[in-house]
């Protein structure tokens, strides 16, 4: 018989998002918490993100990645809170009994009060991009490069074509020009950036990287390394107009075409999968269609800043308390619908009557809307937006009144003119 | 003083090299057998040959095995009822498709009895799955039956709308072609077969006592040499004088699609076919993927294993057809193979003076090559060759895929005295170090990420490597006592790395 643990709360992933949650769950008194990372340290993808700009909304101030990150483990150390490294979960059921393993213990498993799924995501590789031609080395996603450059401390090639322009692109349009690389472009498919507007500015604008946008690669070149590209502009329905294609000599591809939130464990455990974010479907406090299972960070939806990730960790580490706790929910039950400009919202459900923050992204660039919630066609809550963009991440607060208001059990978030 | 020690040292050291050289030239070993190619034909002609008292070396171009068609096929053991009737394809097809499910047992690969079907779209299919029929029945295929939609919509409930009838097939199965072929070379080596790598033929000289196969200046010398190069088969031929058939490489295309998508269909389902091959064909894989093509495209380019944008929209647009529901958006990767199709419609095996043909090896290759390896066998007794069985034959192979399919409980046994198998390197698959380490200790060892992935299937997931592969490459550095910069994709110029950041 394998080994068998009982924890009150197990959070799987000892990223922001995980290590947040745990904080704030030891800070509303709980102390029987474990945390299970995979990787040798704590941290999670901030680790190799060495530029600056995070933790302006939380800490007022510009960090890097890992000193964000060592915000909370500083806390985690000082709280003793206990967690493992190089553990990887590798199965959780609908009755919170997970299995993990790791070099020390094997394979055990542990029962838990609740857990929280923190497992963040990971990047859409090149095959599920289909583009046409040789499969040579030199093609890689951004964060494998980022990989490969800050922390291996490995130069993936010298002569880089981009394509996508999702932050983690961006970053790695900066950071391969600043080792000495030459950018020659990135290029983007749909007619806007997905990634934040500080970002062009400050790796690409200041590098004179050229952004082609409604751009894309249609074929890569080289027997066993890259040796270039062709690139061509797509039209409205992001088909190559095939008479501008161009060959772009490069001996790197980065891609930086969507994350995708890492929700195989999330599938083991039969939770409800959301299409849209292809997160877990969850309601304020971020509890998942399975009792007492919880979802934060980017394996619920990918966010744009990790402040709000901690922001959210936190709201879904009081869910989980209260649940261990025994204090019910239930008093309301609304789904949340959209209408497609609206994306997704997060939660998708509301379960408590208590003021709730809407996180939601759009679906194009749109210029002053109304952001308006419905319930059974009456607006209850309409605000002015002047601009909204995919790339950024947008909150709504709905109040405990409001949702007193709500009939029908359903509301529909829209932008109106 | 110190300058002339050296020199006077560099020249003692080349002149022992030089005196080895000549020595290593003057006793070469004269081997009995020389392979040329090291894909599945190969391997398993090597593995057959290797149960006799027989010096086999097996000569492959590539940094791997299983570099050619061998890695790039549909994954099919047919039942064997499109070959011509009499033809060597249709014998060999029927006899190793009969052998198949045995012969992985043996070597430890993953093989599937699951059953295919061919389907009809009109009436005009209905006869030709009738005259399959016919053909399967007169090669000596068991089972076969051709059904209505109600009954294929029983075996296959994703079938597409326009199917009218199929052809059930209950002995085709599937296998993984690579995995096959590197069980077989390494259970040659295992009997003491010798794999040269990075070994490309370049001319072929006869001699008294039987064949000098040269790479470059490097030569092996062997008593007879057996031609497995594939759709290089007619140069290497050439080569020994031989000019009577041309191998022209067949392009097909590929999609492969996410394990969430495996259990679409349990058959393998095949349209009719035309006289360009089995058409696009739907089928799960032993690993529970799902796998869509090929295309069917002669071309020129013996290299030339590069996709297209029209030969993935026709992948998707025929496999639609045949089956309903198919998500692209599950695409893990699209490639293309290079079939060996032969000048004369038939498998070309022969024999003459100690020079063995096995060429124009296209499908039903991988269901045919345990037979062809017998056939090869059988080929070398009549043209006079004594075969005595080997003294302490191994015939099982342990396969790198034995951990992953313990209990937890006997999974845990092991970990305690090797705690790297509880170290989980690749997250999609869940692949440990531990694995990767084995794969990288088993003959035929890899030298690169590629074949790291293609023995443990580290990186073979929806990431793609995008996470695993950063640590495989350490693995390999370490093991290989290489820099982690040396380590390249899949051999040659395919560096991951071009060197140290801050250089």
């Amino acid at each position: 018989m394998i080994k068998r643990i009982k924890k009150e709360l197990v959070i799987v992933g000892g990223g922001p998002a995980g290590m947040s949650a745990a904080v704030a769950a030891y800070e509303r008194g709980l102390r029987d918490i474990l945390i299970l990372e995979r990787d040798n340290a704590l941290g999670g993808i901030l680790r190799q993100c060495i530029h600056n700009g995070f933790g302006l909304h939380r800490f007022g101030e510009e960090l890097t990645g890992p000193e964000y990150a060592h915000r909370y483990i500083e806390k985690v150390l000082e709280y003793k809170i206990p967690y493992m490294l190089e553990t990887m979960v590798t199965g959780i059921d609908k009755n919170r009994i997970l299995t993990a393993q790791n070099c020390k213990e094997g394979i055990f498993e542990i029962e838990a009060g609740a857990i929280i799924l923190a497992m963040g995501c990971r990047e859409r590789p090149k095959g599920a991009l289909n583009i046409a031609g040789t499969r040579p080395s030199g093609v890689y996603t951004a964060g494998t490069a980022q990989k490969y450059v800050n922390m291996k401390g490995y130069m993936p090639g010298k002569r880089v074509v981009i394509l996508g322009s999702g932050d983690i692109g961006l970053i790695m349009a900066r950071r391969m020009t600043l080792e000495g690389a030459k950018v020659e472009c990135v290029c983007e498919l749909m007619p806007y950036s997905g990634g934040l507007a500080r970002n062009i500015e400050q790796c690409l604008n200041d590098f004179d990287i050229p952004l082609l946008l409604s751009h894309t690669v249609i074929e890569i070149h080289g027997k066993e390394r890259v040796t270039g590209v062709t690139i061509a502009k797509v039209d409205e329905n992001r088909r190559p107009i095939m008479d501008t294609a161009r060959f772009i000599e490069c001996d790197t591809l980065l891609l930086s075409c969507g994350l995708i939130p890492e929700n195989e464990l999330t599938r083991s455990a039969g939770i409800t999968i959301d299409r849209v974010t292809n997160g877990a479907v969850v309601d304020g406090s971020r509890e998942t269609d399975v009792k007492g299972i919880f979802a934060c960070g980017n394996v619920l939806h990918v966010h744009d800043l990790v402040d709000y990730v901690s922001e959210e960790a936190e709201i879904c580490a009081c869910g989980a308390v209260d649940f261990i706790r025994g204090q019910a929910k239930g008093e309301a039950d609304i789904n949340i619908r959209t209408d497609g400009k609206v994306r997704y919202t997060v939660p998708r459900k509301l379960t408590e009557i208590k003021d709730t923050t809407l996180y939601f992204r759009v679906s194009d660039i749109f210029r002053d809307v109304r952001l308006t919630v419905k319930s059974a066609d009456r607006v209850i809550l309409s605000k002015k937006k002047q601009k909204l963009a995919p790339g950024e991440m947008e909150t709504v607060t709905i109040s405990a009144d409001v949702i007193r208001e709500i009939k029908n059990g359903e509301i529909t978030v829209s932008l109106e003119a | 003083m110190c300058y002339n020690t050296d020199i006077k040292e560099f020249y003692y050291i080349r002149y022992i090299h030089v005196i080895f050289d000549l020595i290593s030239i003057e006793v070469d070993i004269m081997h009995d057998i020389c392979i040329i190619g090291a894909g599945v034909v190969g391997g398993c002609v090597a593995r057959e040959l290797m149960k006799y008292k027989l010096d086999v070396v097996i000569a492959e171009k590539m940094g791997d095995v299983a570099m050619g068609a061998t890695k790039a096929n549909s994954a099919i053991v047919h039942a064997g009822f499109d070959a011509k009737e009499g033809s060597l394809k249709a014998k060999l097809n029927v006899r190793g498709s009969k052998m198949m499910e045995e012969y992985c047992r043996e070597l430890g690969v993953k093989y599937k009895n699951n059953g295919s079907l061919v389907l009809g779209f009109n009436d005009d299919d209905r006869e030709t799955l009738n005259a399959l029929m016919q053909r399967g029945i007169a090669n000596g295929v068991e089972g076969l039956r051709v059904v209505d939609r109600d009954e294929v919509l029983k075996l296959e409930p994703n079938i597409g709308d326009e199917v009218v009838a199929a052809l059930v097939a209950p002995t085709g199965g599937i296998v993984c072609p690579y995995e096959l072929c590197m069980a077989a070379v390494g259970n040659a080596m295992d009997n003491g077969a010798e794999l040269k790598l990075n070994f490309p033929v370049t001319r072929i000289e006869k001699t008294e006592k039987g064949y000098k196969v040269y790479s470059g200046d490097e030569f092996i010398e062997a008593e007879i040499v057996i031609n497995c190069a594939g759709v290089y088969s007619d140069d290497v031929a050439r080569m020994a004088g031989d000019s009577s058939f041309t191998v022209t490489p067949r392009r097909g295309e590929y999609i492969l699609l996410d394990k969430e998508w495996g259990t679409l269909v349990s058959h393998t389902v095949f349209q009719c076919p035309s006289k360009m091959g089995k058409g696009i064909l739907v089928t799960p894989t032993v690993d529970g993927n799902l796998l869509l093509g090929p295309t069917a495209e002669d071309i020129s380019d013996k290299e030339d294993t590069s996709t297209t944008a029209s030969g993935i929209e026709t992948v998707k647009r025929m496999a639609s057809r045949s089956v309903s529901g198919l998500n692209f958006g599950g695409t893990i990767t699209s490639f293309t193979g290079l079939r060996a199709t032969g000048s004369v419609g038939d498998f070309i095996i022969n024999c003459k003076d100690g020079f063995v043909n096995c060429a124009g090896i296209e499908s039903p290759g991988l269901s045919s090559a345990p037979a062809i390896a017998e056939y090869v066998r059988d080929l070398l007794i009549e043209s006079g060759v004594r075969l005595t069985p080997r003294e302490n034959h191994i015939s099982k192979r342990k396969p790198l895929h034995a951990f992953r399919e313990l209990s937890n409980d006997e999974k845990n046994e092991i970990i305690k005295e090797h705690p790297e198998y509880a170290h989980i390197i690749c997250r999609c698959e869940t692949i440990s170090e531990g694995e990767i380490l084995e794969a990288i200790r088993t003959n035929p060892k890899p030298h690169d990420l590629d074949g790291v992935k293609r023995r443990t299937r580290s990186g073979m997931g929806r990431c793609q490597g995008g996470f695993c592969a950063p640590y495989v490459v350490e693995l390999l550095a370490k093991e290989l006592g290489c820099d982690y910069q040396d380590i390249t994709k899949f051999g040659g110029e395919s560096y991951i790395n071009i060197g140290k950041t801050k250089e």
